[in-house]
């Protein structure tokens, strides 16, 4: 899956702004699945250990995202203090497994990892994230 | 004129729902709304309902632009053209 740089940087700038706490926000993507945003939202747990979407700001995002001809097609968070791979309660609370699950491990700030996961059955599997140049 | 009330599916729900991004049911209260989706498409409407009959905690409802659990819930009315939406709840850690 190509990340584009914009979308990257949207997710780290996030995960930045909201550290301590967790960051989240919503995946849309075009009709041939590209990643074409990311949306940043709030964390309605406010909590550095969980994020829950905001349903009103959930239910803003897909108006947006139809309205451009775009799907939701996945979630991000970050990990304030781990890695960039699904904890035991993201993967129990994993329930599309269309989604392509975000995680962005800030490592001091410094150096963001951002990563992406199929999350199927309660099975993890990593999609690489191809970096490319901005989209719009 | 009877017009159907659009319900919108989230993806996680479409396999229940024959793949379909939008279903239709009649005017009524959102139970009303729900049964008459389970019926179309037996296992899904059940899925938007929690065992003690209300709605599902991991379901969000929206009736227009207002959460349903801020209205009436499952007794909120769904008049000719009003849309629901079903926003999956989206969580972790």
């Amino acid at each position: 899956m190509e990340l584009p740089a914009q979308i990257r940087e949207a997710i780290v700038a996030h995960a930045r702004y909201c550290y301590p706490e967790e960051a989240c926000g919503l995946l849309a993507a075009d009709a041939d699945g590209r990643l074409r945003m990311a949306i940043c939202m709030e964390n309605a747990d406010r909590s550095p250990t969980r994020y829950t979407l905001e349903p009103t700001e959930h239910f803003r995002a897909l108006r947006y995202a139809e309205a451009n001809g775009w799907e939701l097609a996945g979630v991000f968070h970050s990990h304030t203090h781990s890695a960039a791979y699904p904890s035991p309660t993201d993967v129990g609370l994993a329930a599309d497994p269309s989604w392509l699950y975000v995680i962005v491990s800030l490592g001091g700030l410094r150096n963001p990892d951002v990563r992406g996961y199929w999350i199927r059955d309660g099975r993890v599997v990593e999609e690489p994230l191809v970096p490319t140049a901005e989209v719009w | 004129m009877n017009m159907a009330v659009p319900v919108r599916i989230p993806t996680v729900l479409r396999p229940l729902a024959g793949g379909e991004k939008v279903v239709e049911a009649s005017p009524g209260s959102l139970a009303d709304v729900f049964a008459e989706i389970e019926r179309r498409h037996p296992g899904l409407g059940e899925r938007l309902r929690a065992e003690d009959g209300g709605l599902h905690p991991y379901v969000n409802v929206f009736v227009g632009d207002e959460d349903a659990r801020y209205l009436d819930g499952l007794d909120t009315a769904v008049a000719d053209g009003v849309e629901v939406s079903i926003i999956p709840a989206v969580a972790g850690g």
